[in-house]
């Protein structure tokens, strides 16, 4: 066992990006569920994203041809759910298990031939000398253009939310349906917006997942972090930020587990790849109980659907 | 225009015929899908849902096939019906199925090579008990924490996951095994094995606690006042409290039901056609036992013919990777979409389409 092998700059900067698909997909999860839909097929766009991603990727040789790829491969998935829950208005967390499942087959079977195969690689974004700070450095300027492109999105979304005009209207969607209906608003076309934002983003963050985090292609490649992100968005208390703060901290145990793994921590691997869905359970239980109900700041019409009768 | 009229209660024609519409709206779309992998649609669907049954060149083979499948999707769906119908969303029971597999093996290998007839109801009481125990963690966090079950039983999937491996390659490992991964041949020591009971029809003991527990659902639904709970639970939640039902009762009631059941089929499927605990067991049964619900209509007897039909199409599908070449990602996407055109078509049993005069929507 050599722990002194773990350097602590090296581990925050692979945990900035462990993090990005997950924060990803958390923030596309979190407009959704403003709007007041509950989408729980994050893990069937993002695998979807993730091998549309590869394959346009590897065919176009470009890398940022393939995010494009990954995001139009979770929106089309994502507007399959669209059609379902508010289209036909079928029950939403059905439908959500419905597009995962679909996902999970659709992904494997456009995969077949890819196994093996290495994706173009995404550079780092040239900080010059930077990059050559000490510690800061590698934490701040070493990352590629997507773990900076995924803060921002973190911002924009803030932004968005709190301080536009679109925001609000989004939220009153998703607080109250008939009383949003009532003013005019077109509950219906807003709620397909924001679930088409959030398979895009879905699909970006399984992109990440096969071009750059692992980066190949193999079937079940996101191994739950779709689930993880739905889970981010509770413990974030539907804010922004925390979704950032919740994907770090999943991307640390993340990191710290694999390097354990590797330092030769005598407990078995399985028992480590396991700690971050334990660690994900710990951390709802504690959002979900006591004083800071993680629930009193969930959309108030999250997964009721909307049937405009008059 | 076209607009939807909510029904004041669901059409009685529409809740039967909507599976069959689904299924044949399924061979239409997959078809599409097969025709788009270079196989021929027609030949295709006919290997899937014909094939197995009829063509004596494969029934032999396939027939029993059709009760071994079947079993273990029944069994898990039926214990989740109950849940998805009184709103309780346990869809951690892959996990719950492994988890009763382990325990079930676990309790049999201790008394290795004990040669007792009660070695294997011993397994079996284990296995329900292991997927029950697991079930409870999202239930037991639900009630006292308010955790989301739906979340939490999904992840607990992941953690069974990686203990079925830890197991598989460390305390289970059969020491005569050479140092592979995979635990002793259950099916193969008398005392714990699950065989067919009547030879060539693949009837083992998980079938026949399927139709026990179909009939024990049904009775439960029907005749007796917790199935009123939970339907009155899934259908006005406001009635129920004010009639006195306790949600945290059905939850742990429910959640428990099914995790004891998919730990059930863990521990027939161990002991009979899979025969040991080997670090790919985990098969989805626990995923498409969520279809077989759904297909169900979330009716016990509608969940029993289910069963059947989707453990054709993974014979058949089976049969079509064998004899078309058909990858077998595509009858997961074929059964993927089942599930689709069930959602999207059950909007005909609770709306009406009315052809609107006024134009406005």
């Amino acid at each position: 066992m050599d722990l002194g092998a773990i350097n602590p700059a090296v581990l925050i900067a692979s945990l900035m990006v462990a993090s990005v698909p997950i924060t990803l997909a958390a923030l596309g999860e979190l407009v959704v569920e403003k709007a007041g839909v509950l989408n729980l097929g994050v893990e069937g766009m993002m695998i979807m994203g993730a091998i549309c991603g590869f394959v346009t990727a590897v065919h176009t040789g470009s890398p940022a041809i393939g995010f494009v790829g990954g995001a139009a491969g979770g929106a089309a998935l994502s507007l399959l759910f669209a059609a379902l829950t508010q289209v036909f208005l079928a029950n939403q967390v059905a439908s959500g298990l419905a597009l995962t499942l679909f996902g999970l087959g659709l992904s494997s079977l456009l995969g077949q031939g890819y196994n093996g195969i290495k994706p173009p690689p995404l550079g780092a974004v040239p900080f010059g000398p930077l990059r050559d700070i000490p510690v800061l450095g590698r934490i701040l300027f070493g990352h590629d253009p997507m773990v900076y492109l995924s803060i921002l999105a973190v911002a924009a979304v803030w932004a968005t939310l709190r301080l536009t005009r679109a925001g609000l209207i989004l939220r009153a969607v998703g607080e109250s349906a008939e009383a949003a209906h009532a003013l005019g608003y077109k509950v219906r076309r807003i709620r397909v917006m924001a679930i088409a934002f959030g398979g895009a983003m879905a699909g970006l963050g399984g992109a990440y997942v096969s071009l750059v985090r692992v980066p190949q292609w193999t079937d079940g490649i996101t191994a739950g972090a779709g689930w993880i992100a739905l889970a981010i968005v509770v413990f974030a208390s539907w804010k922004p930020w925390r979704v950032l703060i919740g994907a770090w901290l999943f991307g640390g145990i993340t990191v710290l587990q694999l390097n354990l793994q590797a330092a030769g921590v005598p407990i078995p691997v399985q028992y480590l790849s396991m700690s971050p869905y334990i660690v994900t359970i710990l951390v709802l239980v504690l959002m979900s109980s006591g004083r800071g109900r993680a629930s009193l700041a969930a959309p108030a019409a999250l997964g009721q659907n909307f049937h405009a009768a008059r | 225009m076209l607009t939807l009229e909510k029904r004041p209660s669901p059409s009685r024609f529409w809740v039967g015929a909507t599976p069959v519409l689904a299924v044949v709206l399924t061979m239409i779309a997959g078809g599409i899908m097969f025709a788009a992998l270079g196989k021929n649609p027609v030949e295709a669907i006919r290997i899937i849902f014909w094939d197995p049954l009829f063509n004596p060149q494969y029934a032999d083979y396939s027939r029993p096939q059709l009760l071994v499948k079947a079993a273990p999707l029944i069994l898990i769906a039926v214990g989740l019906s109950l849940g998805f119908r009184a709103g309780i969303w346990n869809i951690g029971a892959e996990g719950q199925y492994i988890v009763g597999a382990l325990c079930g093996a676990g309790a049999g290998l201790a008394l290795y090579p004990l040669d007792n007839r009660l070695v294997f109801p011993l397994m079996v009481a284990a296995g329900a008990l292991g997927g029950w125990a697991w079930a409870m963690i999202p239930a037991i966090l639900k009630t006292r924490f308010n955790t989301n079950e739906i979340l939490v039983s999904l992840l607990l999937v992941y953690v069974a996951e990686n203990l079925l491996t830890s197991m598989a390659l460390g305390p289970l490992r059969n020491p005569e095994g050479g140092g592979f991964p995979g635990s002793r041949n259950l099916s193969q020591w008398a005392s714990s094995a699950n065989p067919e009971l009547i030879a060539g029809t693949g009837l083992h003991w998980g079938v026949v606690a399927a139709v026990i527990v179909v009939i024990a659902a049904w009775v439960l639904l029907e005749r007796h006042i917790l199935g009123f709970q939970i339907k009155l639970a899934g259908q006005a939640p406001r009635a129920a409290r004010f009639a006195g039902v306790s949600p945290s009762r059905l939850i742990v009631l429910c959640m428990g039901l099914s995790g004891a059941l998919a730990g059930l089929a863990g521990v027939f499927e161990v002991t009979g056609p899979a025969g040991q605990i080997t670090i790919d067991f985990g098969s989805g049964y626990g995923f498409t036992a969520i279809i077989v619900a759904f297909l169900g209509r979330l009716n016990p007897i509608g969940i029993l013919l289910a069963g059947l039909l989707m453990a054709l199409t993974y014979i058949g599908g089976e049969l079509a990777q064998f004899t078309l070449g058909l990858p077998a990602a595509a009858i997961q996407a074929f059964q993927g979409m089942l599930l689709f055109f069930l959602l999207a078509v059950d909007m005909l049993s609770n709306y009406r389409i009315r052809l609107d005069a006024r134009g406005v929507a």
